[in-house]
């Protein structure tokens, strides 16, 4: 018999995790990622003959497990927003794993579009639709847990889709034992690091965008103390001083938009002129054109 | 769509195709169903075990023979795997406790052991070789060590278990591909293969497809084989394959 090598024999496992999609309507295409929760297959629907976006789950301990993961998968299949990523197909592999079949997203991720050049009111922008996708979500009591911009699509159209709601769970019915911990890190709020699942809330994920936003951010050159305070606030430490739904976050982002004051900062009286002046430019050089005339005029006149 | 050409032995729908539990088995009051769940058992772990006994218990390869040898005819003798419970741990990690027990009982005894029954298919020299080939190597723990063994036996036999029934079901082209490209080590290209076996390259993709869909099975089986119920199986594989990503 052939003796396996270390390498040989990893490289076989990873050829036999293979999703086996035998017994689906799936035919297998290609590995397109892998996370700590699972791996995501580009796949073929041959009934509806289409390409679809299948993540593949790690296996789950126990049969009670394994069936609250499909019934909440259920709950998600259900939400319904332009912004959230259809899931068309719940089901269990033969080896026990759960899959989920999902809209084949082209377009770049969040990271990626940041290293494209995109101007800071049109990353606000984005992040603004973000928010209300994850804020529709809440609505249903549903709370995604691994926001991060990996999991954010921008579509060839620029349409804006969160993506990865694998390890989502549902308010108040947590699906995990207590002590798991699910997320990534640097995303992920304290109190779910600290595996604290009895705990988490819409305000976990807050705190993820709060990263995100950060993110966003990051490379920026000049960006403005609201919009480091909006930040801030979104990634307390303690959920209680975080925005208390995502739709506030947002209202602040829109705020931060349109040059209005922002709940996140208290600005002073300097900084209040100058964000006046600053939405108001046209007005302000109208005025100032206008004044500048009236003493030319003046001393014109004179002479 | 999938190509029904490049299914080895017909389609293959449903998996695991099997569900006969060697461990269950190893409960039957038939002694016939007993015999074969026990050779099942013995043949997925004599080779871990036998390495485990020479490295944890430090034994020269005559003692670690007769100690393996020792311990699987015992086992079969007492019923020692009717005894397990899968609620408690998982086969493996009981098999593995159950032998420590044996070998420290045997060395308190101090007696040699010479047991009855038939142990010749047993290629001891090979697992000799490997051992001192590879294990000198090893930074792991004992129990570590005899799980990677483990891990590392079920892939050499499932990758002989798939030759087999490639050469039964005249598919031996998908098990040569299969070969040269999964488990050499020259880095070959599709399209080299496609050359080597006068096939082109989209043909070569399908039927290394379908080989190592088949291998995959051919692993599943064994794994269900030597596991008790589904949840063991599903911890096993996660852990055979590595698969909780």
């Amino acid at each position: 018999m052939r003796w396996l090598s270390d390498d040989k024999l990893n490289h076989l496992r990873s050829v036999v995790s293979e999703p086996d999609f035998n017994a689906t309507k799936y035919t297998f295409v290609k590995e397109v990622g892998r996370g700590g929760m699972g791996a995501v297959y580009l796949a073929e629907d041959r009934e509806l003959d289409r390409l679809v976006a299948i993540k593949v789950l790690s296996t789950p301990d126990t049969e009670d497990l394994r069936k609250r993961m499909v019934r909440e998968a259920q709950i998600i299949a259900r939400l319904e927003h332009p912004g959230i990523v259809p899931v068309h197909d719940v089901g269990t592999l033969p080896d026990g794993r759960i899959f989920y079949a999902m809209k084949y997203v082209r377009g770049s991720r969040l990271d990626e579009y940041a290293t494209q050049g995109a101007s800071l009111r049109d990353r606000l922008r984005k992040f603004q639709a973000v928010c209300d996708a994850v804020a529709f979500a809440h609505a249903h009591g549903v709370i995604h847990r691994d926001l991060k911009p990996q999991n954010i699509m921008i579509g060839s159209f620029g349409e804006v889709l969160v993506l990865d709601w694998g390890v989502a769970t549902i308010r108040d019915n947590p699906c995990e034992s207590v002590g798991t911990v699910v997320g990534t890190q640097n995303y992920m709020s304290p109190e779910q690091a600290r595996g604290e699942i009895d705990q988490l809330d819409e305000r976990a994920d807050v705190y993820s965008l709060g990263a995100v936003l950060q993110f966003l951010l990051n490379d920026q050159p000049k960006v403005s103390k609201a919009a480091q305070a909006i930040c801030a606030k979104a990634m307390s430490q303690t959920k209680q001083d975080r925005y208390a739904t995502a739709s506030d976050l947002s209202t602040d982002v829109g705020r931060l938009l349109d040059a209005e004051p922002v709940s996140a900062y208290r600005e002073n009286a300097f900084e209040r002129v100058s964000r006046w002046v600053s939405k108001n430019r046209f007005l302000v050089l109208l005025v100032l054109a206008y004044l500048l005339m009236r003493i030319f005029l003046i001393f014109t006149s004179r002479g | 769509m999938i190509d029904p050409d490049t299914d080895i032995g017909g389609p293959l729908h449903k998996f695991p195709v099997t569900n006969h539990s060697a461990i269950i088995n190893a409960r039957s009051d038939d002694q016939l169903i007993r015999r074969r769940a026990f050779d099942t058992i013995l043949a997925s772990y004599w080779k871990p075990a036998y390495k485990y006994v020479r490295l944890k218990w430090h034994a020269d390869n005559e003692d670690a023979k007769d100690l393996t040898q020792g311990f699987f005819a015992h086992a079969f003798e007492k019923n020692y795997f009717a005894t397990y419970d899968a609620r408690k741990a998982s086969f493996q990690t009981y098999l593995r406790t159950c032998l420590d027990g044996f070998v420290a009982n045997e060395r308190k005894a101090g007696a040699r052991l010479k047991r009855g029954g038939d142990y010749s298919q047993l290629d001891f020299a090979a697992a000799e070789d490997e051992l001192a080939a590879h294990a000198a190597s090893s930074s792991l723990s004992p129990e570590d060590y005899f799980h990677r063994e483990w891990v590392r036996w079920m892939f050499t036999l499932s990758v002989e278990a798939f030759r087999e029934r490639c050469a039964d079901l005249d598919r031996t082209v998908h098990f040569q591909l299969f070969e040269r490209y999964d488990l050499s080590d020259d880095k070959v290209s599709y399209a080299s293969l496609a050359n080597e076996f006068g096939l082109d390259t989209v043909t070569v993709n399908n039927y290394l497809a379908a080989a190592r869909r088949d291998f995959r099975r051919i692993v599943l089986e064994k794994l269900r084989e030597i596991t008790a119920t589904d949840e063991e199986f599903r911890a096993e594989a996660r852990s055979l394959l590595g698969v909780n990503r």
